[in-house]
């Protein structure tokens, strides 16, 4: 497959490890939804290992927080298992997010989850967009709720969402659907896209002061004081 | 250290008795609640401000002018007074009537507050918000501190040699608190000018608000105002107190679940662990408050809530006595046998005067003459720098 991969910083030989996080809003156990989510990030750290990019892979249940994230939305706090799982998503290189389809949506409960993510949580992250659904009438769901969700986001979702019906397990099809995700995962995440679209874009976008996310600004020293709101709460000042 | 409480104004239901007090009830409770905290000596009472139902204070300024000709020592202040909504000239002009006729007993909060459509009810874009909080703030500053103003702004009209009247008692403005629970923009201004930071500290993790008081307290530093750690820092908290941990606990449990959005989602006892809340015995108390102490450094100003969710009169005022009987004298003694030195007691009026005046006896400005005009010009008072010089609009 490809070279392997060099460090687009330069700073050294090493190659960083990435982590992959799979968020999975399944119910039963074992889910389906888990499953198309675990065989997306297995081809996906097979793909690595070939370009020689060290990785690993995590899971966020989003079933056992489903108390938490209830009354995260209506009170804003977060469990520490809810923090947990946000601390998780927040480090990881990639996430694979995979929802079931219910009455013709993605799940409640997965939306909700996301709906508790600080805005910047995801920027310019790959996420790969997985759901699953009794029926392959719902199988525009994933790219037309997944993808306007992650938007929002401005995560960066893959050209490829994996769709998978009950009819569609016992599939060659959905084996080559998966190799191709998988694909785009493993080289967008040997091409540190979100590091390096972070490292010069991450101050355009709107942020959360002590939030959630990697880069979020936590202390004096990550702060642009010289932006106009700033400028204006000391004093008034109009120098630049 | 100064201790008080605060109240956000509510006209909740007694979810035990059914019982809705009116408007009229709980503005006299208001009252009792100030007398009480007044009488048993805790050092501050603020009051919200609020502009829709079922809230009753939305002017604070009369219930605390009120209030201040009922008490003896307390010191009044707001949670908050809008900075984005009001005229910054009426809040110079409102709270400076107020500190004159509460002898310098007040200070004031200031806050965008959290309710949306009071924007547009006073002709205000919301997504302006802290611009509005900011840019009002540098003109209540100024109208406090020159007795002649020129200025231009972005959202209300300039201003050519304007005097914002009263001037402050002694000419010592009012002490200042910013509030705010995620704008670092409000603690910079707060840093800045030297004035107080207060995180509510209520309906959030515990220390969720560390970083922006540090964040303050970095900020005042830099700004030549003194240590970090003599930042004038000020956080709120909820209580509910009785003689025996496991009373308090069944006493508050109605109170709490009988509010909408925490009572039936989260279990008294997990909230109050993972939050600032207080529930418990005086000691109880005490110990959690002095967390406060140890996760956010040595602090000026410690506000209780102790009157939301529906609490009966009678058993607000038994808690405001606990509070000044049993939880504030220990936490008097523990604060300041904790205390670095240098760091600075909560600002007081006669703190500030002696601050400004030394021993030196305080200004009193004595208004000139009349004109005729009804306007002062450059030289409203007697002592004005008759050399001061305003611009004013040129008339066509």
């Amino acid at each position: 497959m490809a070279a392997p991969a060099d460090n687009h910083d330069g700073a050294s030989a090493e190659v960083a490890p990435r982590r992959l996080v799979v968020i999975s809003a399944g119910t039963s156990e074992p889910s389906t939804t888990r499953m198309l989510a675990d065989r997306i990030a297995q081809r996906s750290l097979e793909l690595l290992r070939e370009m020689r990019v060290p990785a690993s892979a995590g899971v966020v249940e989003v079933a056992p927080l489903a108390v938490d994230v209830a009354r995260a939305m209506v009170h804003g706090a977060p469990s520490a298992e809810l923090q947990a799982a946000v601390d998780q998503i927040a480090s990881a290189d990639a996430v694979i997010a995979s929802t079931p389809v219910y009455k013709a949506g993605i799940s409640g409960l997965f939306k909700s989850f996301v709906d508790v993510l600080d805005d910047d949580l995801l920027i310019a992250k790959p996420v790969l967009l997985a759901a699953t659904a009794g029926s392959s009438r719902h199988a525009l769901v994933g790219d037309e709720q997944m993808r306007s969700l992650f938007a929002y986001m401005r995560a960066l979702t893959l050209p490829t969402s994996v769709f998978a019906a009950a009819e569609d397990w016992g599939a060659s099809v959905l084996g080559e659907r998966v190799r191709r995700a998988a694909t785009e995962l493993a080289v967008v995440l040997e091409a540190r896209i979100e590091q390096r679209i972070a490292d010069q874009a991450w101050s355009g976008y709107k942020h959360e002061f002590a939030g959630n996310a990697t880069r979020a600004e936590q202390t004096a020293a990550d702060i642009d004081f010289d932006s106009p709101l700033m400028r204006l709460a000391s004093g008034g000042r109009t120098d630049a | 250290m100064q201790f008080g409480i605060f109240s956000v104004s509510d006209v909740t239901r007694n979810p035990v008795t059914r019982y809705t007090p009116s408007e009229a009830e709980r503005t006299q409770a208001i009252v009792q609640i100030a007398r009480r905290a007044d009488e048993v000596g805790l050092d501050v009472f603020a009051i919200g401000e609020h502009h829709n139902p079922p809230f009753v204070s939305s002017s604070p300024t009369t219930l605390l002018a009120h209030v201040a000709a009922l008490t003896e020592r307390i010191i009044l202040s707001t949670a908050v007074t809008l900075v984005t909504t009001n005229d910054p000239v009426r809040l110079a002009e409102d709270y400076a009537m107020l500190q004159h006729l509460a002898g310098g007993r007040l200070d004031l909060m200031l806050g965008r507050g959290n309710t949306v459509p009071v924007y547009p009810w006073f002709g205000k874009d919301i997504r302006q918000g802290v611009a509005l909080a900011l840019e009002n703030y540098n003109l209540l500053h100024r109208l406090w501190r020159e007795d002649v103003v020129d200025w231009e702004g972005s959202f209300r009209t300039g201003l050519h040699g304007f005097t914002a009247i009263p001037r402050p008692l002694d000419d010592v403005p009012p002490f200042v608190w910013h509030g705010s629970i995620r704008t670092p923009e409000i603690a910079e201004q707060a840093a800045y000018y030297g004035n107080g930071y207060f995180a509510n500290h209520v309906l959030a993790p515990n220390f969720h608000f560390r970083p922006l008081v540090n964040l303050y307290r970095q900020r005042f530093a830099h700004y030549g105002h003194g240590t970090p750690e003599q930042a004038i820092v000020g956080l709120g908290g909820q209580a509910f107190i009785a003689q025996r941990s496991q009373d308090a606990v069944r006493r508050f449990r109605p109170y709490f679940e009988g509010t909408p959005l925490y009572g039936t989602s989260y279990r008294l006892e997990d909230f109050a662990r993972d939050t600032p809340m207080s529930v418990g015995s005086p000691q109880e108390v005490i110990e959690k408050t002095l967390t406060f102490q140890e996760g956010f450094g040595d602090y000026q100003r410690q506000l209780w809530n102790v009157d939301a969710m529906g609490l009966p009169l009678e058993m607000v005022l038994e808690q405001v006595e606990l509070l000044g009987s049993e939880v504030v004298p220990v936490l008097r003694r523990e604060m300041e046998a904790r205390r670095a030195p240098g760091v600075p007691d909560g600002p007081t009026h006669a703190s500030l005067v002696k601050a400004k005046y030394g021993d030196g006896e305080p200004r009193q400005p004595r208004p000139n003459a009349n004109r005729g005009d009804n306007l002062t010009g450059t030289s409203p008072y007697q002592d004005s720098d008759p050399d001061l010089a305003a611009e004013y609009p040129l008339v066509a």
